[in-house]
């Protein structure tokens, strides 16, 4: 339903912009195309990376803190908190590298 | 900016009793304060803008109308039908986290989503949420996921929780984006308004130097107004993405 009324708008706005001489060739050339792109193409970059960052530091974050508690809790001495700072990081590699697949796919 | 010429950034994070007596007894500080105006904020905006309830509306109206749709959109696009399930949710989600980001962002505000406290509470609100819908729709199953396909069962007592733990990051990572971003940004603020204090002791010279952490600050300000619809957007998103996995059977 919505999607036709979207077609339909397109359509009509074309159809206008036509009467007034406004074709949607024009307006193209009007706008500075490349530095939009280019800037767009930076941003998310940046969003990218500032997404990796977290990933990896949140997992790691977790392991620590359940190893710290399994630690407490049994009395073991920093024999957890080893084996889930290591899982953890181990953990934000593979969120990190399911990111940069699924953003390869798409 | 504060009229102290000593940077700290971090000053201005600092919680404080409000009420006198009735507030310091109750541990009513600015945190839920801020938290009760931009829920009344919210509320404020999509009940004025109902109310002429026009059917061609007016620029309130559209803008509630708008605002709506986006997200009603977001969420049936990204869930699939059974978004409009949750849509309130997001809805209330994205609409809190953005009335907080940009009231903190007006002169002698607080910003709430700068408390990890209240980020992670409501990131793990998300994620219980999202758990409760996969188990109740996936059963049992649910636990599968944490077994990846197609791996000898050698390897399990690895990968198991490795998934576990990736699974479990997710609140974690959530509520630190939102909490890191707005800290930055109003540490920025803070820096570059104590510079221009700084300067400003510096005779004529300084005087003339000091505009420079201005321009900064106001380009700043158009930054900080793109991070907060961003990230109310980028945590409402990432809501999305988990229940619509919760929803998949």
């Amino acid at each position: 339903m919505s999607k036709n009324c979207d077609e339909s708008f397109t359509e009509r706005l074309k159809a206008a912009e036509r009467r007034h001489g406004l074709s949607a060739q024009e307006h193209q050339e009007q706008e500075p195309c490349v530095p939009q792109d280019t800037q767009k193409a930076n941003q998310s970059l940046m969003r990218v990376a500032l997404q990796v960052g977290t990933e990896m530091f949140s997992a790691l974050l977790v392991g620590v803190a359940i190893g710290w508690e399994l630690d407490h809790w049994l009395g073991t001495k920093a024999v957890f908190l080893i084996i889930f700072a290591i899982l953890g990081g181990c953990a934000g590699v593979l969120s990190v590298w399911r990111l940069v697949r699924s953003m390869e796919t798409s | 900016m504060k009229a102290d010429p000593s940077i700290n950034g971090l000053e201005q994070f600092e919680l404080h009793p409000l009420l006198g007596s009735v507030g310091k007894a109750l541990c009513f500080s600015q945190a839920p304060l801020y938290m009760i105006i931009s829920a009344g904020v919210v509320l404020a905006f999509l009940y004025y803008g109902i109310k002429p309830a026009a059917i061609v509306p007016g620029r309130f109206q559209a803008s509630v109308e708008i605002s709506y749709e986006f997200i009603h959109d977001m969420a049936v696009d990204a869930i699939g039908p059974e978004g409009t399930a949750y849509f309130p949710f997001i809805f209330a989600l994205f609409f809190f986290i953005l009335a907080g980001n940009y009231i903190g962002l007006l002169p002698y505000q607080y910003t709430f989503t700068s408390h990890i406290a209240i980020t992670f509470a409501l990131a793990v609100a998300t994620f219980t949420l999202a758990v409760i819908v996969s188990i109740k729709n996936q059963g049992w199953r649910f636990f599968a996921h944490f077994m990846p396909e197609g791996v000898s069962l050698f390897l399990a007592p690895l990968l198991v929780p490795i998934e576990i733990l990736t699974f479990l990051s997710r609140p974690v990572s959530l509520a630190i984006r939102l909490f890191a971003n707005m800290v930055a940004g109003h540490v920025m603020f803070d820096i570059f308004g104590a510079f221009t204090v700084l300067l400003a002791g510096f005779g004529v010279v300084g005087d003339v130097c000091a505009v420079g952490p201005v321009v900064l600050n106001v380009a700043l300000m158009a930054l900080e107004l793109l991070v907060g619809v961003l990230q109310a957007y980028v945590f409402a998103i990432l809501a999305c993405i988990y229940l619509r996995e919760a929803v998949a059977r």
